[in-house]
């Protein structure tokens, strides 16, 4: 029943085991720095995905999750002592907190059709960045605050090898979670919830699960993206950060694991090379235009994204199985 | 529970398996279902007929939970289901088939109905092992693939099946519930003619297992003849009649209301 374009597991080898060697060959800092931060939104688009990709849920909220993480990391790494066993707990308490509040939150809005949930989540997570903003003596505010990171961070090698690590374990752990039985069943939530309550499923249970997995991913890639700059501030929980977790997952396919991956680099990679444009012409400081239009082109001519566009003309081609022909109609309504 | 002691030492089975008393919704002010009584044994074929707007459909969402009554109650197995949802009737044992075709639309054949059998296995939460590591699901979903003769097609995508086919499926998905009562709304609505008769076969073929409990609802008057046990006829709501097949045929007030005409248009 495999897909043939299931992504060979030898050739992400191949592809993690170069990333892993770049550093060591290329002594460009830029490079590993944006390498580092394409990994970390990858994390993230990740974690949206299994949301939009896969169960089906718009959320507009998810930069609540990711912040949660950064705050959690930058704020424990500031008051105890910037070492890697407060770095790795921090990581865990984020994920604690942002397990909590998303099994809460999803608890109380998962019950809403989508468009209601869809504003309530806005709506949540304008009250942390709220709460962010007015808890100062805790989060400085919107000024934010620099924290020392352990010290072994310093050499932006290293960082760049943890971010790498942990963007392959949580690909392999999402994989696995989608294939399971549990995974299939947020499939069908996507397609048909009704149906899928017919069969007998509790499907708010499932909304629930997979709003607090995506939670804990995201609060995990937000905790490594406060370390990466050494400074956080409220801009970690504005909607930025989920229209480009959206975007990302979009452009690169929903309801792959690959494409948002994909999404995030060349969402990073654009970003970085249109702003870096701006000496050429003054339109592209204002390069966020551009995502526009890309957002809006791709969601007419691309619905499927990179990885979906690619997986169906494959599918068509050879006409074989493919277990979950990629619904776009989720896009669709987001455009909308 | 005592119900079932009673039927494993062969006594007379009193308490029906399914029934409902005075069940009653009212949309507005307009009664769709009028405090309806009804009962049938285990292992009975009934079938439900009634003009257009009766209330047919509606009274069947009421049995599976999709509605709640104003009025009365459905007992299954001697237990009141006022307090379950649809989903938990239908784990319970009531299990439907929709009038309108409701299939995941983008998945595989084999897969929407593997999806209906990992829910009878209750294989729910479990999210660390691969689904293909579970074969049993794979091949009990094949196999009620053959018996609604949709093994040809199990790797297509569902919304490349023709109409027949995707009511097949929808019947399959049924099945695999494995369900004690199989509600069946209208699984010939809107077919072909040539597509008829595969659906036909299926019904008889599970009727013949002589393990479900069937409720049809059907507007086709000879295929309900043949196979019911038992017709009920609903009119605006009420309960008009209900009987064996002959007593029906036999009955003034439904041949005025409701077979009348249709059945000699039938026999012409």
């Amino acid at each position: 029943m495999k897909s043939k374009f299931q992504v060979n597991n030898g050739v992400l080898l191949v592809l993690v085991a170069a990333l892993a060697v770049f550093p060591f060959v290329s002594d460009s800092r830029t490079w590993t720095i944006l390498l580092t931060q394409i990994f970390i939104f990858s994390i993230l688009a990740m974690s949206y995905d299994i949301l939009l990709g896969y169960t089906g849920i718009v959320s507009f909220g998810h930069a609540m999750f990711f912040g949660m993480g950064a705050y959690t990391t930058a704020i424990m790494l500031n008051k105890f002592e910037a070492s890697l066993g407060v770095f790795f707990f921090s990581i865990a308490i984020g994920m604690i907190i942002a397990g909590i509040i998303s099994f809460l939150v999803g608890l109380l809005t998962l019950r809403l059709k989508s468009h209601f949930f869809a504003m309530l989540t806005l709506a949540v997570s304008g009250l942390f960045l709220v709460l962010a903003e007015k808890w100062r003596t805790l989060t400085h505010g919107n000024d934010g605050f620099t924290f020392r990171a352990p010290e072994l961070f310093k050499d932006r090698v290293m960082f760049y090898l943890l971010v790498l690590i942990c963007l392959v374990l949580v690909y392999f752990f999402l994989r696995r979670f989608v294939s399971s039985p549990l995974g299939r069943v947020l499939i069908a939530v996507r397609e048909n919830e009704q149906r899928t309550k017919s069969l007998g499923y509790k499907t708010l249970h499932y909304k629930v699960i997979a709003s607090v997995v995506a939670g804990i991913v995201a609060s995990l890639a937000g905790s490594l993206y406060a370390v990466s700059l050494r400074f956080v501030n409220t801009s970690v929980l504005t909607m930025d950060i989920t229209l480009d977790a959206l975007l990302m997952t979009i452009i690169g396919g929903v309801g792959t694991l690959i494409g948002p991956i994909i999404g995030a680099g060349v969402i990073e990679l654009a970003q970085h090379y249109l702003s870096g444009l701006a000496k050429e012409h003054p339109i592209f400081e204002r390069w966020i235009i551009f995502f526009g239009i890309i957002y809006i082109l791709a969601v007419i001519f691309f619905p499927r994204g990179i990885v979906g566009t690619i997986r169906y003309a494959f599918w068509k081609r050879k006409n074989k199985d493919v277990s979950v022909v990629l619904n776009t109609s989720k896009v669709k309504e987001v455009a909308k | 529970m005592i119900w079932r002691a009673a039927d494993e030492r062969g006594m007379l089975i009193l308490e029906p398996l399914l029934k409902t008393e005075n069940l009653t919704i009212k949309f507005g002010g307009q009664t769709a279902v009028d405090h309806v009584n009804f009962a049938m044994p285990a292992k009975h074929f009934k079938s439900i007929i009634g003009p257009n707007g009766a209330g047919k459909t509606t009274f069947f969402n009421l049995i599976s939970g999709e509605l709640k009554p104003t009025e009365g109650d459905v007992i299954f197995r001697g237990e009141s289901m006022a307090k379950y949802s649809s989903v938990e009737r239908t784990r319970k044992g009531l299990g439907r088939s929709f009038q309108i075709t409701n299939v995941f639309p983008n998945l595989t054949v084999i897969e929407n109905v593997r999806l209906a059998v990992q829910s009878k296995e209750n294989i729910r939460y479990q999210m660390f092992r691969h689904f293909i590591a579970y074969k049993d699901l794979h091949i009990q979903a094949e196999k009620l693939l053959e018996i609604v003769l949709l093994s040809n097609k199990a790797n297509s995508i569902a919304n490349q099946l023709s109409h027949g086919e995707k009511r097949k499926l929808e019947i399959a998905m049924l099945l695999a519930l494995d369900t004690e009562v199989l509600l069946l709304d209208e699984p010939t609505a809107g077919m072909s003619l040539e597509e008829v008769p595969a659906i036909l076969d299926v019904i008889k073929q599970i009727k013949q297992t002589g393990e479900k409990t069937i409720l049809l609802i059907e507007h086709k008057m000879d295929m309900i003849m043949d196979l019911s046990d038992s017709i009920m006829v609903l009119f605006n709501g009420k309960l008009l009649a209900d009987g064996t097949p002959s007593d029906i045929m036999e009955n003034e007030t439904v041949q005025q209301a409701y077979l009348g005409g249709l059945y000699d248009e039938q026999l012409t």
